[in-house]
Formats: C-alpha cells, structure tokens, sequence
C-alpha cells in the first residue's frame, strides 16, 4: 500500500503561503492536450496539479435504448467516472452515489453551451475518466469535456471552463487541492461561460458568511477566466500542429518531385 | 411530440405571468407553499416527521443502529441520508435502484445536516475505532408537486429534533440496551431554501409547474447564525453572478421563517 501523503501542520504560513508553496490566489500548474484519443469523435486530456483526467466524446449519434430519444434535441449523456487506483484507497469500480451526483451537475454544467436543438433524437455521450484524482476533480473534468465537446466539432455558444474557490484556515483561496478540500473551511466549485458572463454549476460545502461567498464566488470566477485562456491555447494548438503536419507534408512531396 | 408542445406552451404562459409579477397559484414571488409539519407518527422509528409543502408531502424517518464507523474518522458516529421517490407520490417515479434524482436529494439534504454539525457526532462513540452509532435518516416522497429539496430538508430536521436516542451501558465490549429514552442532541439547525430562475425572474419554492417551466434552480442551505453551509444548482440554465447574490439574500430571511416553524426555542 502506498503511504498516504502526510498532513503538514498548517496548510497556510503566516505569509500567506499555502503548504505547496502557491499564492492564496494562485492556481495550480495545468497542461491540456486536445484531440488525444482515435476512436472518440472527440477527446482531451488534463492535469491540474496531480489530477489527470481524460474525456471522450462520443456522437451525435443514434440513441438507444430509443425511448430515451428527445423529440426537440439531442440527449446529452455524461459519465463522471473514477479508476480504482485513482485515489488513496482502491475505490471499487462501481459507480458511487457521489459519481452519479456529479455526472448530473456535470451535464447540467454543461448543456447551455450546445445547441442540442440541432440534432433531435440523437444522443451525445460524454465520457470523463479521473485518472488520479487531487482535489478539484468535478472542475477540472468540465474543462476538459467542454474541450472534447469542441474537438467532436459539436455546435456550442461558448466553451465552459470550471475551477473551484473556497476557504481554509481562515483565508479565502483558489483551486483547493485534495488536501486543502478534506481539511475544515469551504469549498466551492463553480462552472462558468466567460462570454457570456454566466455560471453553470455551482455547489458548496462548508460554511461561509454571505460576505465571504460574494468574495469566493468572484475569485473563482477570476480562475475560470484563466482556465478558459488555457483552454483556448490547448485547442487552438491542435490545428495549429496539424497545419505544420500537413505543410511538412507537402514540402516533402515537392522535394520527391524535383 | 403534443406532450414537449404542451409542456413549452404552459411555461411561456408561466414565464409571462411571473414577469408581470404574477404566479399561476396566486402566490408572491417570494412566498412559500402553506407548510404543515407533524412530528412522531412513526412509534418504530426513533424520530419521525411529516412535512406538507403545498401538495408536496414528505415523510423522513430517523433509526439509529449500532455499527462501525469509518476508517478515516474512527471517534465520529455516523450520519447516513437516503432518499426514496416512492413510486406511489408521482405518475413520473419509477420503482427500482434509486436514479439520479433520488441520490441528488438525498445528497443535498446530507450536505446541510453534515456541513452545518447538527448532529454531534463525537458523542455517538461507543468504542472508538470500532462501534458507534449510525444515524440513518430515510427521506420518503409520499406526494411530488415540486420542491423536494425544501421539503426534505425541513422534514429531515423536523424527524431529528423529535429523535429519541435509547439509553445503553457497554459491559466487557457488548453494548446492552437499557429501558428509557433522551433526546438526541442537535448542534445546529440547517434550513433548505430553494430559488428557481423563470426567464430571468427569481422566484422562491417552485411547485411542480414552475418546476417544469424553470431554467435552472439554486439551493442554498443556511445554518443557525446565518452562515451558508451547503449550496446545489440545477437545472439546465444558467445563473448571472448577480443573480446568485440577490439569491443569497433573499434566502436569509426565508430561512428565518421557516427556522420558526421547526424550532421552538
């Protein structure tokens, strides 16, 4: 069994530097990849901190069972998945109440971006597997399919991008990693579409006066805008590499022929 | 296809209504339901309570049992929620494993009793490690017109306050049941309060039309002293940062209220 990492004394020094050596308002370190798997209509991959989670979309496509089919628009479906090694404790494969909890906001967080009402009847799957799971796990897994949903080239109003603020030992701060979560304060995830200036999930646990959660809520929003940047970065990425790809291409066919 | 048409058709009447300042019950935007509450009708059950919400009904039974606590909080008893949507309460519910629906109910109305201490369960240690007490609190759906979480959670906290805990004595590691009862004791008192969003209008408690009619819904749990301890979107809309604050607001003061009706103090 892997030891388990161990709980420092404090988790902020009185300079206001958390145990990792992040600022209060400081994101962890993010690496995105879009278009990482060949099957999936669409797929992207993230770390954030020691998160890694991957997601796959699949369709639109033909649903089934039918009676599922939606006359008006397409059925979005999502899976919020953990691997068995993903955490501490092998976690058994089933899904928990927790992973079906999630894999609703989770859709909810993210059907106001696409325009479902383009493909009636149809399904989209979305499928987010946590690899390892630190802390943030439900924020960095909407970043990531809202990722995927792009690279499936489905039809949406904007991109949603997610990251969680919350309060520990006193000080408001941004993206809790697991530690941080597990230890007494608050947390709160929030989902947010930059360019339209409006949130799609939101939960809280913990407890916060109404003037603290104003603050939280406005440093996390502050984080989806980061978030959202390197998202755009990741995807624009994709076509910029396959460009280059395809230009190599060419340059080589132009030498075979002289 | 008539059913989808029917439904759009009655929640733009809806939609209309309230942005004329309007509900289809008669009622102020930022009124809830007539609530009724009745503690004790289930003598098998350690605590029992009936909340009416309109049409709305809800029953949550309390038992507490004897079992181990886990591994990662060996001196805490044991606080589990679980939600049943009772196919008898509704045309739409289903028998079978508990849905999405259910397990998010269920969820949120933990995340108020857990995240706000109500119950102390320090105190429910019997040997620390190894047994201690379980409180299961069983929300049953007996009639769905809108609202459950509202309903649950007033419900979940009536059951507890009416909650009688046995008394017992631990001889040579064997816990004995001994005749009479004390109350179970609660540190804090979470109150449920649930905002729905209708073409950019905030109401308060959603019955089943302005349910279906919603775009998205906004729950916010406060405890005793004012301080939100468990929040819960849903829905497939969205919500503007402005909007989320007048929600805090507005739920302070509806917590109050119903806070009165639960707690006598």
């Amino acid at each position: 069994m892997k030891t388990s990492q161990k709980k420092p004394e404090k988790l902020i020094d009185e300079k206001d530097i958390r145990y990792d050596g992040r600022k209060l308002n400081e994101m962890r370190p993010v690496k995105i990849e879009v278009g990482v798997l060949a099957n999936a209509d669409g797929s992207a991959y993230i770390e954030q901190g020691k998160n890694r989670i991957l997601a796959a979309v699949y369709g639109p496509r033909e649903i089934h069972p039918k009676h599922q089919a939606l006359p008006d628009r397409a059925a979005l479906r999502c899976r919020y998945h953990m691997a068995p090694f993903s955490v501490q404790e092998r976690k058994s494969p089933a899904p928990s109440r927790r992973e079906h909890e999630l894999s609703k906001v989770i859709r909810e967080a993210l059907e106001p971006s696409i325009f479902t009402e383009y493909y009636p009847r149809t399904a989209i799957d979305l499928f987010i597997e946590v690899l390892q799971a630190d802390g943030g796990t439900r924020c960095a897994g909407i970043t990531v399919a809202s990722l995927a949903l792009a690279d499936a080239g489905i039809p949406m109003r904007d991109l949603v991008c997610a990251c969680a603020a919350g309060k520990v030992e006193d000080r408001l701060i941004l993206d809790l990693d697991d530690l941080e979560d597990k230890s007494e304060g608050a947390d709160v995830p929030i989902a947010y579409m930059p360019n339209m200036d409006v949130v799609t999930l939101l939960q809280m646990d913990g407890m916060l006066t109404n003037e603290e959660f104003e603050q939280v809520l406005n440093m996390g929003i502050e984080g989806c805008r980061q978030i959202s940047q390197l998202q755009r970065d990741a995807l624009k990425a994709k076509y910029t590499a396959a460009k280059e790809a395809e230009a190599e291409k060419e340059d080589e066919a132009e030498e075979a022929k002289k | 296809m008539s059913s989808i048409m029917a439904t759009k058709v009655r929640a733009k009447r809806i939609a209309q209504m309230i942005a004329s300042g309007k509900r289809s019950d008669g009622r102020g935007l930022n009124d809830y339901r007539e609530i009724q509450i009745e503690s004790g009708l289930i003598e098998r059950a350690e605590g029992s309570a009936r909340v009416r919400l309109g049409k709305t009904e809800v029953l949550v039974g309390v038992k507490i049992e004897i079992g181990e606590p886990f591994p990662d909080t060996p001196n805490e008893g044991v606080l589990t929620v679980n939600a049943e949507l009772v196919p008898l309460a509704s045309p739409t519910f289903e028998a079978g494993p508990p849905d999405e629906n259910s397990i998010e109910l269920a969820r949120v109305v933990d995340r108020g009793i857990r995240e706000s201490k109500a119950i102390p369960t320090g105190d429910l240690v019997i040997e620390p490690g190894k047994k201690v007490f379980v409180v299961f609190v069983d929300v049953y759906v007996l009639n769905y017109d809108g609202n459950l979480i509202d309903a649950s959670a007033l419900a979940a906290l009536a059951a507890l306050l009416n909650t009688k805990m046995f008394n017992y004595e631990v001889k040579e590691g064997e816990v004995k049941i001994k005749p009479g009862y004390k109350p179970l004791p609660l540190a804090n008192y979470p109150i449920a309060v649930t905002s729905a969003k209708i073409n950019d209008q905030l109401i308060v408690d959603p019955w089943l039309e302005e349910e279906q009619a919603m775009d998205a819904r906004l729950t916010m749990t406060i405890e005793k002293d004012g301080k939100i301890c468990a929040m819960q979107k849903g829905g497939y809309g969205t919500f503007t940062t402005q909007q989320i604050l007048e929600i805090a607001k507005i739920v302070q003061q509806k917590a109050v209220e119903l806070r009165k009706l639960v707690v006598k103090e």
